[in-house]
């Protein structure tokens, strides 16, 4: 089962993963209710051992299973002007800033790391969902443009792993017009021959869905993800109706056509290894 | 002007223009001469009391304008600056969105591509144009469009006015996101001037998927948001009804978005909004359009992709 080797990676790694304790030594899946015990969610990608749910990952474990043997470089990201409006609601936006920041120890919502998938060099751009909701404002702009560079520079394809509500409202304007520039970003990579893949996890919706992670050469989704433009409260109140079931789910999106596959997360290496291996190399040196 | 032309802060506009129009009706009388004084006089009132009130209208209140019913949309600047105008319909793909217009004509003398969304003026036109709302169709026309124009030639020019891209079941069923997302990219592709002008509500991404340009014009009571101040407010103060302090927020008009460097230039509206005197609003809106465009007229088509490029990528960086 080549997926299961390719899954296993050293034991030492998994330890050094997960210094801090989690809190609850028991979790509850979100879809069949099972309690399940966290190391055992832990050995199998975080997937529920009773219904395959796919639970959200943190951005250390979405890159320790995306690189060979958890083995990648973070590349640090250009600064930005903090607070480019002035902005608050109820809270100040540098006070949200600084709660997210202290949450996830991370400076903001995507995290650029380069290494090598199944032996092929790639950039990955993750989205940290628990960072203000993965919203997309000037430093997500930077980021991406950043880790699109890295991968021309490095000759390595570029995986983005999406997971975000839609822009940042904090940024007001500033934060649309991400939609354009990481567009423009996508392109200027095409343009380079190199491989853009998209992996869609939960959940990925408005601006961010309307630009950069709809334009990935292949798009993967992970097994019941919530991916649309709208949200389904929204599109309630306006149809007056209940929505389908299974509605924006990623299942729901293969069978519409807008994606080209959904991949179980312990087969997910492998899957964008042969992708990028096939893109890259259009004659294979193995014998046949 | 009826009632619907009245909004909540025009209270005293609405009294002095019923004023004028009642002494106007009155007639036969020998002491016109004092009726035509007092009816000057008003008018002087009146223009002085739209100067101020325009002058220093709050963010929310521009919300309003450019939403108002009576203000010119999309068809209203096709009619009064295209001429030759040939309406093109559907995507190739699924069908016809009427929520976005598109169409070729001539722009004083040469031939262009015209896309915009169109709200409506009565509950017909308004139902006809689903408000201008687009579903995926309307932007994947958009896309078909920008293609026609990169392959004749011909400039393209856009009018945004919409509160968003449609959100119902059907746009996320054909792939809203990935319609308004092509839009974008299509807008990088082509090697020909793209002007793109928010003559009222720019609403997020139904917006952008048009207005990705070399020039992008807005008029002076017009908004440009990531989200409605209504949207905005009932998500982050959990409460609809603080739109006013989301708009506040938001930095959503043109001169915030100048200020932003998100926009080139502000188009200046007739006294008292573009809703009172739209054919001015037309007029100076062709004006503007045709200075933007003739920054092009030297340029070679990659100049001219390369040009709306580094505009996107130098922008919302700080200097
Ligand atoms: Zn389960």
């Amino acid at each position: 089962m080549s997926w299961l080797t390719n899954y296993v990676r050293p034991k030492l790694q998994g330890l050094a993963g997960k210094r801090d304790i989690p809190q609850n030594l028991w979790e509850k899946c979100p879809s069949c209710g099972a309690m399940i015990y966290h190391r055992e969610l832990e050995q199998n990608a975080q997937i529920c051992t009773q219904c395959n749910h796919h639970f959200r990952l943190t951005v250390k474990q979405r890159l320790d299973i995306l690189f060979d043997d958890a083995r990648y470089d973070e590349i640090e990201l250009p600064e930005v002007k903090e607070d480019p409006l002035d902005f608050a609601d109820l809270k100040s936006y540098p006070d949200r800033l600084k709660s997210a920041r202290k949450q996830t120890g991370r400076p903001d919502a995507m995290t650029v790391a380069s290494g090598t998938m199944e032996g092929q060099k790639a950039v990955a751009g993750v989205m940290d969902f628990s960072f203000m909701g993965g919203s997309m404002g000037t430093a997500f702009g930077e980021a991406f443009i950043t880790a699109t560079e890295l991968a021309a520079l490095q000759d390595a394809a570029f995986v983005m792993v999406t997971a975000s509500g839609g822009a940042r409202m904090q940024e007001g304007i500033l934060s649309l017009m991400q939609m354009a520039r990481t567009t423009l970003a996508v392109r200027k990579l095409k343009e380079k021959g190199l491989p853009y893949i998209v992996l869609l996890t939960d959940p990925t919706t408005g601006g961010v869905s309307a630009s950069f992670a709809m334009l990935g050469d292949i798009a993967v989704a992970e097994p019941g993800a919530l991916i649309g433009f709208a949200g389904a409260r929204v599109i309630e109140q306006t149809i007056r109706a209940q929505l389908p079931e299974g509605f924006q789910r990623a299942e729901y999106l293969r069978s519409h056509g807008m994606v080209d596959m959904v991949v179980d997360r312990r087969q997910l290496r492998h899957t964008l290894g042969t992708l990028i291996d096939l893109l890259r190399r259009p004659v294979s040196d193995k014998p046949y | 002007m009826d009632q619907e032309a009245y909004l909540d802060f025009e209270k005293n506009i609405a009294e002095i223009d019923e004023r004028i129009e009642g002494l106007r009706h009155v007639t036969g009388s020998d002491d016109d001469f004092d009726l035509d004084e007092e009816v000057s006089g008003l008018e002087k009132k009146l223009e002085k009391i739209l100067d101020q009130t325009y002058a220093k209208l709050t963010p929310w209140q521009k919300t309003q304008v450019a939403r108002h019913p009576k203000r010119p949309h999309c068809l209203d600047y096709i009619n009064g600056l295209i001429t030759d105008f040939q309406l093109l319909a559907g995507d190739r793909l699924f069908g016809e969105d009427e929520a976005v217009v598109g169409g070729i004509g001539r722009f004083r003398g040469r031939s262009v591509v015209v896309i915009g969304q169109e709200k409506g003026n009565d509950i017909e036109t308004r139902l006809k144009h689903n408000f201008g709302m687009a579903k995926p169709e309307g932007y994947r026309k958009a896309v078909r469009l920008m293609k026609l124009a990169d392959q004749f030639n011909m400039p393209v020019l856009t009018f945004v006015d919409t509160a968003g891209a449609y959100p119902g079941l059907e746009g996320e069923e054909r792939g809203q996101a990935e319609a308004i997302a092509s839009s974008i990219d299509a807008c990088f592709s082509v090697g020909v001037p793209i002007v793109a002008t928010v003559i009222g509500e720019g609403g997020s991404g139904g917006a952008i998927a048009i207005a990705v340009a070399n020039r992008i014009l807005m008029l002076e009571h017009s908004v440009y948001s990531v989200i409605s101040p209504e949207g905005c407010a009932s998500i982050l103060w959990r409460d609809g009804q603080e739109a006013q302090k989301a708009a506040e927020a938001l930095r959503l008009t043109a001169q915030d978005l100048k200020d932003l460097g998100v926009i080139d230039d502000i188009i200046a509206e007739p006294r008292g909004g573009a809703h009172r005197n739209p054919t001015e609003a037309v007029l100076k809106t062709g004006e503007a359009i045709s200075g933007a465009l003739a920054d092009f007229n030297d340029m070679t088509r990659e100049q001219i992709r390369r040009e709306r490029e580094e505009k996107f990528l130098k922008m919302t960086r700080a200097e």
